[in-house]
């Protein structure tokens, strides 16, 4: 059968954790992929240069469901320095399938929107 | 139809191991070996630069381009040959007829709801640009097209897609330019996924302007027409500038060459003009209405066979609707569908098929579509259904 569609991945598509909204969210931050019309809404709550606590709200494939649902688990108490380092190699491997080029793009929106919030809140900070 | 296939060799592929069952023709078409090679043989013998080289290599290469302006003019049967501009394709067509009319239109511009944003976003942003009021003509629950008539009055044009891209419904053209005639409207139509399906005369249908692209009708990529009445074309302004498209320039002012040329520019795409006659050669001997009747043979074994495994959009007739099926599968998103039908070499189209505002209407987000044409067998259509089985396999496990 499917080699994506893994035990794992059908796991949380089917049951995602992390979804919902944060009602005191320092950074709520929405994108999209303009490819496919995916969309993604992504609150998140910083403990000075940690994640304390972040979600997801949305409409997208399995792939781009089950990646936020795995990213957002797996970043809850990591540093920033740590998420701006993850690439799209730490994804798949999180995900533990092989993806095309056009799916990879399904698969990398969490981690855009994760990174994209990181910077406004850094930004935040800055203008004080 | 069957006996076509042969002349595609794309459809020898295997795909994952599977035979290419390619579903995907409304986005763009497989080509014969015809056109292949009317566009290798182009480069290996009389390729030149068109309407300024004096040498024989220049000589047969502008007569094959302008040989291909003739049978194009003759498949949409226009009136004057000077009336075929060679553009793109569809989406740049599509530009030039709204810009060129910039200092024509006033009033109101009206669309249809169901337009691809090829023939929504150029008059959405000529209407920003020159302060017009944008209307638009809406659609019922089944994908049929509302009357226009009390929305064309103020209306200088009417942008209407013939067969639409999503909901396959295809549009009565002649009934609307008919109402459109009594209010002096311009009608504008798309024409991407008509006339690679079905007769289209552009004079018994009273269309204005027309717009349509070869590599959707077995040609190439990179060549398409925008088709405009002669009036119309001789009061329109350019829209490109440069070389080919003007009479005479100084440093300071410019006048424009004769039609078509007023509106090409720069180095056409020659053998994509070449290919684009050869494409037509070939439709014309299979006998577009020919092609009309497979499609709606295809789409009616297609309907009956989905229609209890998927949700369909648009009109439930084949008959009025174009060769092709956009549907959803409950809560399985369309690109988990396009990549499991992949791995059985079925290839779809997922999306929301440059049509934002349409799937939004629906309520939905994208959509899963199969498209047909000449060369899509009842097997292909069976092997969809299997594949799509496969697909609630694995999000139902």
């Amino acid at each position: 059968m499917s080699d994506i569609y893994s035990e794992i991945i059908l796991n949380h598509w089917k049951s995602p954790r992390n979804r919902g909204k944060i009602d005191d969210a320092d950074v709520v931050i929405k994108d999209s992929n303009p490819l496919c019309g995916d969309e993604i809404t992504m609150y998140m709550k910083f403990d000075d240069d940690k994640i304390k606590q972040v979600s997801f709200e949305g409409k997208g494939c399995a792939i781009s469901q089950a990646s936020a649902s795995m990213l957002t688990e797996f970043v809850k108490g990591k540093s920033i320095d740590e998420i701006i380092k993850m690439n799209s190699n730490k994804v798949q491997k999180m995900l533990g399938v092989k993806l095309s080029a056009t799916r990879l793009k399904c698969a990398l929106l969490p981690l855009k929107s994760l990174k994209l919030g990181i910077y406004s809140y850094l930004g935040k900070k800055l203008a004080g | 139809m069957k006996k076509y296939r042969k002349d595609f060799p794309i459809l020898k592929r295997k795909i994952n191991g599977k035979r290419l069952v390619y579903l995907d023709s409304a986005a763009t078409s497989q080509k014969p070996i015809q056109v292949i090679n009317a566009i290798a043989n182009f480069y290996k013998t009389f390729n030149a630069n068109i309407h300024r080289s004096i040498h024989t290599l220049g000589e047969e290469a502008t007569k094959a381009y302008e040989e291909a302006r003739e049978a194009v003019a003759s498949f949409i049967n226009a009136e004057h040959k000077e009336e075929v501009i060679f553009v793109r394709n569809t989406t740049e067509a599509l530009n030039i007829a709204a810009f060129g009319l910039r200092n024509i239109v006033k009033g109101k511009l009206l669309l249809t709801e169901m337009e691809h944003h090829s023939n929504l976003l150029p008059w959405q942003q000529l209407a920003k640009l020159k302060h017009l009021e944008l209307d638009f003509i809406s659609f019922d629950k089944d994908g049929y097209l509302d009357e226009p008539e009390e929305k064309l009055k103020g209306a200088s044009v009417l942008a209407i897609t013939q067969a639409s891209n999503v909901l396959g419904t295809i549009n009565p053209i002649k009934k609307i330019t008919e109402k459109a005639k009594e209010y002096g409207t311009i009608v504008v139509v798309d024409g991407a996924q008509s006339v690679p399906h079905m007769p289209v005369d552009v004079q018994k249908l009273g269309i204005d302007m027309l717009a349509f692209s070869a590599h959707k009708m077995l040609g190439p990529t990179g060549i398409g027409v925008l088709y405009a009445k002669k009036e119309l074309l001789e009061k329109m302004e350019p829209v490109m500038f440069g070389s080919e498209m003007i009479k005479e320039v100084s440093f300071t002012e410019a006048t424009w060459n004769e039609l078509p040329y007023k509106f090409e520019y720069g180095t056409p795409h020659i053998a994509g003009a070449v290919g684009f006659k050869a494409a037509i050669d070939y439709l014309q001997e299979v006998g577009m209405r020919n092609v009309r009747k497979h499609d709606e043979r295809i789409t009616t074994y297609a309907l009956k066979r989905l229609k209890n495994i998927v949700s369909i959009i648009g009109p439930k007739k084949a008959e009025d609707r174009s060769g092709l099926i956009a549907f959803t599968m409950g809560d399985i998103h369309p690109h988990d569908i396009a990549t499991i039908l992949n791995e059985e070499g079925i290839a779809i189209r997922s999306g929301h098929h440059c049509a934002m505002p349409l799937h939004r209407k629906l309520g939905i987000q994208a959509s899963a579509r199969a498209s047909f044409y000449l060369y899509t067998i009842k097997e292909d259509v069976d092997a969809l259904v299997e594949g799509l089985k496969k697909v609630r396999e694995v999000f139902e496990r």
